[in-house]
């Protein structure tokens, strides 16, 4: 078998394969679809107001522009050779990259003559005479199709020719691209913090006054990113991490300890010096990576898919309203969120108790459940709880529609944290996310988190060795509770109100894309994934840092969920347990269907001399059993 | 053997899934030191007896109990610190996590957490391979050497009382003669073992006394050699023709 996987590997090596026609006929179409769906749900014509670089490439261009160039790529791929990062010669990546631009270009064409010829706008509203004056560049309808095939076509062949370039030069023009696209989108975010570092002239040259980045800049950061994609190297992060693991344990934790440091003292500095847009970021992406590292105990480490978690934070938020708002309308103590003084401490207590007691609420009754029966019934109490603070029923406790508010700012002793100040509400957010990694990590590691990792693996199991799965889930979700309520606790505070509406099922569905698209089981993923996510894209109901997305906010999250869970389900930056678990059962298929089977030990002949078949085959070692 | 009293017995012992009468009126008594086999085909109710013992099924009537206490309303765990554990069907190990870490799981209850490292270096006495694959995932052990760590993690509890559901079950011939070499072997150390098996021959070639379950109703309960020899046994069980 592997002689004849070497005989191919030899004979394509020789004589390039012709082009696969159905593979570009396949990606053309797809690049087609794509572009006229990325037009027709008018992401082209919001994203033509921002600058990218000013003042000839447009956000809306490169929205289009970046299909042709990755499809053609694709399509133009095929299996490499050990050893070689480059095909020789290259016909045949030029013609197929080639080939899938100009047929996205013609499915682009039809579009356009479509949405000019018949009024789509009863089902796609964006597809209007805008679109189409946009699309035909104001030209003929004629000689806008030959241009979009035509620069398509070209684009496409582009994506097949970075087939001939090596891996450097690659690397180098990725880094190129990405870094000035970076820079351009970060606009906001930058300009921000160089405003803090009253760094005003170099924002003035970066950045042209009606946004985007100058031509100028461009080039010098474009330049600037390749030259650190040129000495960067040719490892993936995965096999850095490997290097890493293999490191001296000792060397290791020297190395994580400054890493730690590192970040710390940027959580503490970097705040004090961006403004208001900048911490208001910070604040939303904390909240939800308080929120995601409670999920992660009992989505990650315990296994128990919890589609109704939003509820733990809205009673965290109103438990916060009811016991300091004037306006509670049924019991208002009115104390004082003060954590330096005995009544924020019970406030906090309570918010504890409260959460705990709702965890084992909702723990309980579905504990006996498994899979997809506890994400429907789970699903189903998330709901509930929102409704039940909206009925006109507890209205006169809980407000109901109206909801509560407002709720007053927080107090560490003379210090006030309130919405409107986003840099004490980040401190806050930060203080209780130390707290909440702290915890999530022991946890991890305790004797609790082991009986955790059993029970997801084999719950029958895990119970005949006496783990009591009861016990054990219901701290899952408890623990999991308490970190949602301080997060409802900070938001509450944050927004200076409580409405039902604030906490809906996207609430929880987002919390849960963040622990995936991060990595499950892992508290660095859960971070990075609420940096992207929410900081980048933004929250259910909060702004990201590119604004112009958020119309398509929940398009973007659907398509990066599909492809992570295609091309990298274990998240960002994976656990490398979860990593293990998922490559291992990659690897134990590949290793069965190429007969290299060394994961399951060689098949073992019978007295009789054949092959015994048995469900679960196992070698004979020679030594004493 | 009737002067000692029974480290584990059933008592009238019914269990219900539903409408489905799946234990009837079932007693065992097993000594302690003893090899003792539960023979039956399939669905006769041997999983659920073992399930029964471990509490993870309540009787709907009668009583289980462990060194002449009755344990019927006792919690897994309970039973388990007891000093009964159970090595599953098709071994199950947790396939995820290292041959380490299932050692560990084993001992989920223990409470004497410094003598851990003792048990362990008596299990690799025992099975010498499972040292070498300590860190190694369980799942990507072989057949054999998974079941010698399923051995060692129901062991790591030290139990009084080995249940084992199905020792033979997916395990080349080969295997299957080592496996029950092991069980004599854990027996003779004075471990109690309670072996549920379809291959009666080999279950009872080993063992000091068996019984036979058909349909949930124990029909047949005596020395191992007796059954052995029993024709009616020899027909349905063992696949004689004569």
């Amino acid at each position: 078998m592997t002689d004849t996987l070497d005989r191919a590997h030899t004979t394509s090596e020789l004589t390039p394969d012709p082009v696969d026609w159905s593979k570009v006929q396949r990606w053309g179409a797809y690049a087609g679809l794509t572009l006229a769906f990325i037009a027709a749900t008018g992401m082209t014509l919001t994203f033509h107001q921002r600058m990218i670089i000013a003042p000839w490439l447009t956000m809306g261009a490169v929205s289009m522009a970046w299909v042709p160039v990755v499809y053609g790529y694709i399509a133009a791929s095929r299996p490499t050779p050990d050893g070689e990062d480059h095909y020789q010669p290259a016909e045949r990546e030029l013609i197929a990259g080639g080939v899938t631009g100009l047929l996205s270009g013609l499915f682009v064409s039809l579009f356009i003559v479509i949405i000019d010829q018949f009024d789509l706008t009863e089902v796609f509203s964006k597809t209007g005479q805008p679109l189409v004056d946009l699309l035909t560049f104001g030209k003929p309808l004629g000689v806008a199709c030959l241009l979009w095939v035509m620069g398509l076509g070209l684009l496409g062949l582009f994506g097949g020719a970075l087939h001939i370039f090596s891996k450097t030069i690659r690397r180098v023009l990725s880094w190129a691209a990405l870094g000035v696209l970076g820079v351009a989108m970060l606009e906001l975010v930058i300009t921000n913090l160089l405003d803090g570092l009253s760094l005003d002239w170099l924002v003035d040259w970066i950045y042209a006054i009606n946004g985007g980045v100058t031509s100028i800049a461009a080039i010098v950061i474009g330049v600037a990113f390749g030259t650190i994609g040129y000495f960067r190297g040719d490892t993936t992060l995965h096999e850095r991490r490997l290097e890493r693991m293999a490191l001296d344990p000792s060397v290791l934790r020297q190395k994580n300890r400054w890493a730690i440091a590192m970040v710390i003292i940027a959580v503490i500095v970097v705040p004090m010096f961006a403004g208001n847009l900048t911490n208001e970021l910070l604040s939303n992406v904390g909240l939800f990576v308080l929120m995601g590292l409670g999920l992660n105990i009992v989505v990650g480490y315990a296994g128990m898919l919890d589609l109704g978690y939003v509820a733990f934070f809205a009673v965290g938020a109103y438990t916060t309203a009811i016991l300091t708002s004037a306006n509670s309308p049924y019991w208002s103590p009115e104390l004082t969120l003060n954590f330096l003084k005995p009544e924020g401490w019970i406030i906090l207590g309570v918010v504890i108790i409260v959460a705990a007691i709702a965890g084992i609420f909702v723990g309980t009754p579905v504990i006996r459940m498994r899979g997809d029966y506890l994400a429907i019934v789970t699903l189903g109490f998330g709901e509930m709880v929102r409704i039940l603070f909206l009925s006109d029923w507890l209205a006169p406790y809980f407000g109901g529609a109206q909801g509560i508010r407002p709720v007053p700012s927080a107090e560490i002793g003379p210090v006030v944290i309130e919405g409107t100040n986003s840099q004490s509400i980040f401190y806050l957010v930060a203080f209780f996310c130390a707290i909440a990694i702290y915890v999530a990590w022991r946890l991890e590691k305790s004797r609790t988190g082991r009986a955790w990792t059993a029970l997801r693996e084999d719950e029958d199991v895990a119970e005949a060795m006496g783990i009591n799965t009861t016990a054990s889930k219901l701290t899952a979700f408890v623990a999991g509770a308490i970190l949602a309520s301080f997060a409802g606790m900070i938001f509450a505070v944050k927004v200076g109100s409580v409405f039902p509406n604030s906490f809906k099922l996207l609430v929880s569905i987002v919390v849960l894309v963040v622990v995936i698209v991060g990595g499950m089981g892992s508290i660095p993923g859960v971070i990075i994934g609420a940096v992207v996510l929410i900081g980048v894209l933004g929250g259910p109901t909060q702004p990201g840092l590119l604004q112009e997305f958020g119309e398509y906010k929940l398009l973007i999250y659907g398509v990066i969920l599909v492809v992570m869970m295609l091309k990298r389900p274990e998240g960002l930056w994976p656990s490398l347990r979860r990593q293990h678990e998922l490559r291992h059962d990659e690897m134990s298929q590949d290793a069965w269907l190429t007969g290299e089977s060394e994961l399951t030990g060689d098949v073992p002949e019978d007295e009789a001399g054949g092959t015994v078949l048995t469900d679960d085959v196992a070698v004979v070692e020679d030594d004493e059993l | 053997m009737s002067d000692r009293k029974p480290v584990l017995e059933f008592r009238g012992i019914n269990v219900h899934y539903g409408p489905v009468h799946v234990l009837k009126d079932m007693d065992i008594a097993i000594y302690p030191g003893e090899l003792v086999c539960l023979l039956g085909g399939n669905a006769s109710g041997k999983t659920t007896t073992l399930k029964a013992i471990l509490g993870m099924v309540q009787p709907s009537s009668g009583d289980v109990l462990i060194d002449g206490e009755i344990v019927t309303d006792d919690t897994t765990a309970e039973i388990v610190t007891r000093g009964v554990t159970m090595v599953p069907e098709n071994r199950r190990l947790f396939k995820r996590m290292t041959v380490k870490e299932n050692l560990e799981i084993g001992a989920y209850l223990r409470t004497d957490r410094e003598n851990l490292d003792a048990e362990m270096e008596h299990i690799f006495e025992m099975f010498p391979r499972v040292k070498e694959r300590l860190s190694q995932k369980a799942g990507t052990l072989s057949g054999g050497e998974q079941q010698m760590v399923a051995v060692g993690r129901a062991l790591m509890a030290k139990p009084k009382v080995l249940l084992m559901d199905e020792p033979s079950m997916g395990l080349a011939p080969v295997l299957v003669q080592q496996n029950f070499d092991i069980i004599e072997r854990i027996n003779n150390e004075g471990v109690t073992v309670f072996m549920v098996e379809q291959n009666a021959n080999m279950a009872l070639s080993i063992a000091d006394r068996g019984y036979v379950l058909l349909t949930g109703r124990i029909v047949l309960d005596d020395t191992a050699q007796n059954l052995l020899n029993n024709e009616d046994l020899r027909k349905a069980y063992l696949g004689e023709a004569e």
